[in-house]
């Protein structure tokens, strides 16, 4: 009777303990990177949307023709070899060996021009090359060719741009795919495969390597360079709340968090196991509507210039001060290649009595001015509060008019008057890779014509982007650029309110941290 | 059973008339999704091509007709921006906001009910004192400061449990219950703190009654005579449990997000942020249909207690 109830018990606790044992999960044996990012994936299709997310993925998903290194030079990629004609207008680019699609396929010319075809028809860049004239066209399986009708200056920078919208190679059939919604299939070029059978939206994306990525032999750097991915897996946690990720992140639950919220990296740099780096500087602006009165005016929107203090908006939106500027002169990032200070003089420090000199010959009478304030996110809320004050010492009469995120999108795209709706002021932000030159800049880059909410047309502004754009010779280039901001100081397309550095935070056991760079180049890390 | 098919029957019209104001709430709302699938960059014309893409151009009354027409053949339509099947997403996140669910009331029960009869028995002394202080903090403090309290000291300082995520059941038990623990024990005890004062207030009254002095002046012992309070003052809590289980399905918002676990919860906040409309419309009317058959159950489970109800 002992015996079999000592049995029994036995039994029992082998129950127990096999029911409260750490299950061994298959991707126990794998190295597996785990990664909360700044927000959930949604639109799986790079060649559609500018959100960051989905161009994040992109870059896991799919390869470049040309990569930008980590001094920002862009670098053969997915190509081989290519040469150019003397006067730049014949390009031709030779595929590396051996380039597959993650369904077994090799990648060919034809794929390339239909994803060539499929970008110009989106990206700014690629607008500004197809009205150059540019053509592409494949020559046999491997070789296509690029013939522009007159000189363009950044087809190698176009073909290598960062974001949004990157030059992702797909296949033919899907590139050819209408343009005017989503792809929903990823058949990818890169260096991972997604695994949509563990997609969680809103909780999980699961990547693991891509067996038939043929990765570049020189050392990774910045995007060019080897792809090879050091881990296994892949996997983005969604951690909404920003406390709860910055526990899992010192509890060893996630590697890295992309995003450091502002607020927690003075005490993350205090945790001795836990790396703060910065990934990408950023940009604040603001942006008024020039389709109506009174900023429609060029007066009404210097003198709003005119009493911005850069100081004070980047440290309302928490960042520590090693990590903002408290001022920058450019329009195209501080320290970046296009760095200048061309006419920023008058507006280096600001000066109410001639902001009040500006409005009152703007014609300014104190009419209503809708201010959308942002609830999220908060470095933007704060921003915006940060303008508002900076308005109200204009004596400009405002309606401030709080709203989420989702509602202000919708409304700023709307072209009407404020009884109908409409809007005159909203802030946002870009990454140094949307605002870094006169092509790159979202707002800079709009020509007359444009439908980018505010509605920016100066036709002085499009006569020196074009010039800019033809020149390729260093020396004149680097003289029109200058010409082009003295004049965008003037114009206001739009106004930069502060330039600051964004953070990631990861766990100082993973390998190659000094390797990232502008997104997660999660290949370059190791555990 | 004529009652219960009554009731049933009943639902149609609820979920008609949650159908026409989930639909018409959700569409008058500022926002669109177009939008925000196009991106911080995106120029008007992009988002025009994308309504028109998406059928949000067309009048109002036509999008209602063709959404109520798929509900009637059972398909609650595809997330407009992962493109993903709306049943495949409930069917993903109904697992977990169950799972807190149900083991959150299995816990308030167990611990509340016995908590609220001791707190009667022994009314006005030092032990129903403390019960009530322990019920009004519960009550008192938010559910996200005890959430983080929690994370801080048992996954952060002690790390014996995660601070987020999920792990299906059928990766085992421990896995399963290990996620759950930490969410399972902030909400519960919202619902430790309203059952046990439900309880004590409803014992304690029943304790005054005429057959329990009868009973014990026979010489009924403790426990009998406290399982025929409980039994009779059973009906007040088994509804107060009821709404429990009804509010927690759609209440779990916070929880969810703290602990990063993707439930019910978690979907609709990430669709009302997006204006996915047909994820949110399906969530809301699953949700009041859950709400009213918790209720019928609620009203069925009476006649448990008291077998003279009749329907």
């Amino acid at each position: 009777m002992k015996k079999t109830l000592l049995n029994a018990f036995a039994a029992a606790a082998m129950a127990v303990s096999c029911a409260l044992a750490p299950v061994t999960g298959v991707h126990a044996q794998e190295k597996t990177l785990r990664m909360a990012l700044h927000a959930d994936l949604t639109v799986l299709d790079p060649t559609f949307t500018t959100a960051y997310i989905t161009r994040t993925f992109g870059y896991m998903m799919y390869d470049t023709l040309f990569a930008m290194d980590a001094k920002g030079e862009p670098q053969p990629q997915m190509v081989d070899h290519y040469k150019t004609s003397e006067d730049k207008k014949q390009w031709t680019f030779t595929l590396r060996d051996g380039l597959k699609f993650s369904d077994g396929q090799p990648v060919t010319a034809a794929d390339c021009v239909a994803s060539l075809q499929r970008w110009t028809a989106r990206d700014n860049i690629g607008h500004t090359l197809a009205a150059a004239g540019g053509k592409w066209q494949a020559v046999d399986d491997k070789t296509f060719t690029l013939t522009l009708e007159r000189p363009f200056g950044l087809v190698l920078d176009g073909l290598a741009k960062v974001s949004s919208y990157p030059a992702f190679i797909l296949p033919e059939r899907l590139a050819k795919m209408p343009a005017d919604r989503p792809l929903t299939e990823v058949v990818g070029s890169g260096p991972y495969l997604f695994k949509r059978d563990e997609w969680l939206p809103g909780s999980k994306v699961v990547f693991v390597r891509n067996p038939d990525y043929v990765a570049r032999s020189e050392a990774p750097s910045g995007l060019s360079g080897s792809k090879h991915s050091n881990v296994d897996r892949v996997e983005w946690i969604v951690l909404p709340d920003s406390n709860s990720a910055i526990a899992a992140l010192k509890n060893k639950e996630v590697d890295l968090i992309e995003q450091t919220p502002p607020d927690y990296i003075e005490p993350l740099r205090a945790e001795s196991d836990i790396h703060v780096g910065v990934i990408e500087q950023n940009q604040a602006y603001m942006v008024l509507n020039q389709a109506f009165p009174p900023f429609d005016n060029i007066k009404a929107r210097q003198a709003v210039a005119h009493v911005i203090n850069q100081a004070e908006f980047v440290a309302a939106m928490g960042y520590p001060p090693d990590l903002r500027r408290d001022y920058c002169a450019t329009f195209f990032i501080c320290g970046s290649a296009n760095d200048t200070d061309a006419g920023s003089q008058p507006y280096a420090k600001p000066d109410l009595d001639a902001a009040k000199q500006a409005l009152s010959e703007s014609g300014y009478k104190g009419e209503k001015i809708v201010v959308m304030l942002p609830t999220t996110p908060t470095y933007l809320n704060s921003a915006t509060l940060v303008a508002i004050q900076a308005l109200q010492t204009l004596g400009m009469n405002l309606d401030i008019q709080s709203m989420d995120w989702a509602s202000m999108t919708a409304r700023r795209s709307k072209k009407v008057p404020l009884n109908q709706g409409g809007w005159n002021v909203f802030l946002s932000s870009a990454s140094e890779f949307n605002v870094n030159s006169p092509l790159n800049n979202t707002y800079l880059a709009a020509s007359c014509g444009n439908t980018l909410p505010g509605w920016p047309c100066d036709k002085e502004l499009d006569k020196l982007r074009a010039q800019w754009i033809a020149s390729i010779e260093p020396d004149k280039r680097r003289q029109l650029l200058e010409q082009f901001q003295t004049r965008a100081y003037q114009a206001f397309p739009n106004i930069p309110v502060g330039q600051f550095s964004r953070t990631f935070s990861a766990n100082k056991s993973l390998k190659h941290l000094d390797l990232m760079w502008s997104i997660p180049n999660v290949w370059v890390l190791d555990k | 059973m004529g009652y219960v098919v009554r009731r049933l029957l009943s639902v149609v019209p609820v979920m008609l008339v949650v159908a026409v104001i989930a639909f018409l709430l959700i569409h008058l709302s500022p926002g669109d999704p177009a939008a925000l699938i196009a991106g911080d960059f995106a120029t008007a014309d992009d988002i025009a091509r994308l309504h028109t893409a998406l059928g949000l151009d067309e009048p109002l009354w036509r999008q209602f007709g063709l959404w109520a027409g798929k509900l009637l053949q059972g398909d609650l339509g595809t997330s407009i921006f992962t493109h993903v099947p709306v049943t495949q997403l409930l069917a993903q996140r109904v697992q977990p906001t169950l799972s807190i669910a149900l083991l959150t009331m299995s816990l308030s029960i167990l611990i509340a009910i016995p908590l609220g009869v001791l707190a009667a028995y022994r009314a006005g002394t030092w032990i129903d004192r403390l019960v009530m202080v322990f019920a009004v903090l519960a009550f008192s403090v938010p559910v996200f400061l005890v959430g983080y309290l929690l994370i801080y000291g048992f996954a952060v300082k002690l790390q014996w449990l995660p601070v987020q995520g999920y792990t299906d059941l059928s990766h085992g038990v421990w896995p399963w219950l290990r996620n759950l623990i930490l969410p399972c024990v902030n909400l519960a005890l919202v619902y430790i703190a309203l059952i046990t004062r439900m309880t004590r207030a409803t014992v304690l009254e029943v304790l005054h009654e005429d057959y329990i002095r009868t009973a014990r002046a026979k010489g009924l012992s403790v426990l009998p005579v406290l399982e025929h309070a409980l039994r009779n003052a059973a009906i007040p809590i088994a509804t107060t449990v009821g709404v429990g289980i009804a509010l927690l399905i759609g209440g779990v918002v916070v929880t969810e997000t703290v602990f990063a676990i993707p439930g019910l919860g978690r979907l609709v906040i990430d669709a009302v942020e997006h204006h996915d409309y047909p994820v949110i419309q399906s969530v809301l009317l699953i949700s009041a249909a859950a709400y009213v058959l918790i209720n019928l159950l609620i009203d069925l489970s009476y006649r448990l207690f008291d077998t003279r109800i009749r329907y």
